[in-house]
């Protein structure tokens, strides 16, 4: 899969882990994908719950490492 | 498109930003946004203090009193050790304390036929917060004439009363000059030993105020156009009662007789 846009937050916590990749994603263009790096556990969670909210397509949620996960989101509006 | 945000304005506006009608790109859009208040009063404080907190990027504050004891009651914007600074000034030192993203412009000045046009003409919005009809005539004429938004409140005792007048959209948004077409006579003013005022009422009216214009901003909901509402305090009740635009009005009307601006004389020059 092609990924146009990343993201580490890692080191970031909720809210701002979803607010820094709302923020890039709003930037970026219709039916581009982000890839946004995490190592908070509860933002795994959070993030693409939020992003699902706003209408975007949440591709895959997966772990990396031990506490290092990862999550693709396609821009869909 | 870029926001280029700060650190500090990713945390300042994140609750914003987390809301789907707001976003990176509303904030912007607030930042961008000039706002004028007329009156750092009862009304202006509140609204001020949320349109800065908001992050609006520039806002006017238009007043020519000083702090006075008897506007601590309910001007949150001011302060014990501010009784005697001008208004405006205690403003902005409250406001650029809050946010430093704000570019405050103080027009320490009454708002006469003279200068309103030029104060208002560079705003998006216009905030009325004056404690007196020949003001707020003065200021619905030059919105009216300038084609500015303004988002009207006014506060007496318990009760309050706020609508927006979409001056954009002449066509379609009634006037001021609809709901009063000219100043009361002086006997009909009530008097300064009546014109008492529960302080938080200027709290909850500034406060739908400030509302009112992010909404404008934002382009999100439904402004209070063509509608007037009423709050009663002490039943804790809000009615809203319609507004319709006045066909023999004298300024928005189908024959337009107002067509400069009118100052009126002031019955009371007492002011709050």
């Amino acid at each position: 899969m092609e990924i146009d846009r990343e993201l580490d937050l890692k080191g970031e916590v909720c809210p701002f882990t979803f607010v820094k990749s709302k923020l890039m994603i709003e930037q970026m263009k219709t039916g581009e994908v982000l890839r946004v790096i995490l190592d908070y556990r509860p933002s795994v969670d959070n993030v693409p719950k939020s992003f699902q909210m706003e209408g975007q397509e949440v591709l895959a949620v997966n772990q990396i490492e031990d506490n290092l996960w990862e999550v693709l989101v396609r821009k869909v509006r | 498109m870029s926001f280029d945000f700060t650190e500090e304005q990713i945390k300042r506006y994140s609750r914003h930003i987390i809301l789907p009608e707001v976003g990176g790109v509303g904030q912007k859009k607030l930042l961008n946004a000039k706002v004028l208040v007329i009156g750092a009063g009862g009304l202006g404080s509140p609204s001020l203090y949320y349109l800065a907190a908001a992050g609006v990027g520039t806002i006017g504050i238009v007043d020519f009193d000083v702090v006075d004891f008897s506007n601590l009651q309910r001007q949150i914007l001011h302060n014990t050790s501010r009784v005697g600074v001008p208004k405006v000034e205690s403003a902005k030192m409250t406001i650029e304390a809050l946010n430093p993203d704000v570019k405050v412009i103080a027009y320490n000045e009454k708002i006469q036929k003279n200068n309103v046009l030029d104060i208002i003409k560079d705003y998006d919005i216009v905030l009325d917060g004056s404690d007196n009809f020949p003001t707020r005539f003065l200021i619905n004429d030059a919105c009216y004439f300038l084609g500015k938004p303004l988002v009207s409140a006014a506060i007496l005792r318990f009760e309050g009363q706020l609508t927006v007048f979409d001056y954009r959209d002449k066509k379609n948004s009634p006037c001021y000059r609809c709901l009063f077409p000219e100043p009361p006579p002086p006997g009909m003013v009530p008097s300064c030993q009546e014109a008492g005022l529960l302080g938080v009422v200027g709290g909850i009216m500034g406060t739908l105020q400030a509302n009112e214009a992010l909404k404008l901003i934002l382009e999100i909901g439904e402004p209070l156009v063509g509608k007037l509402l009423v709050f009663d305090a002490l039943y804790t009740e809000f009615r809203t009662v319609r507004l319709r635009k006045d066909k023999k009005c004298n300024l928005c009307g189908e024959e337009q007789k107002i067509k400069e601006l009118i100052e009126y004389e002031q019955a009371c020059e007492i002011h709050f």
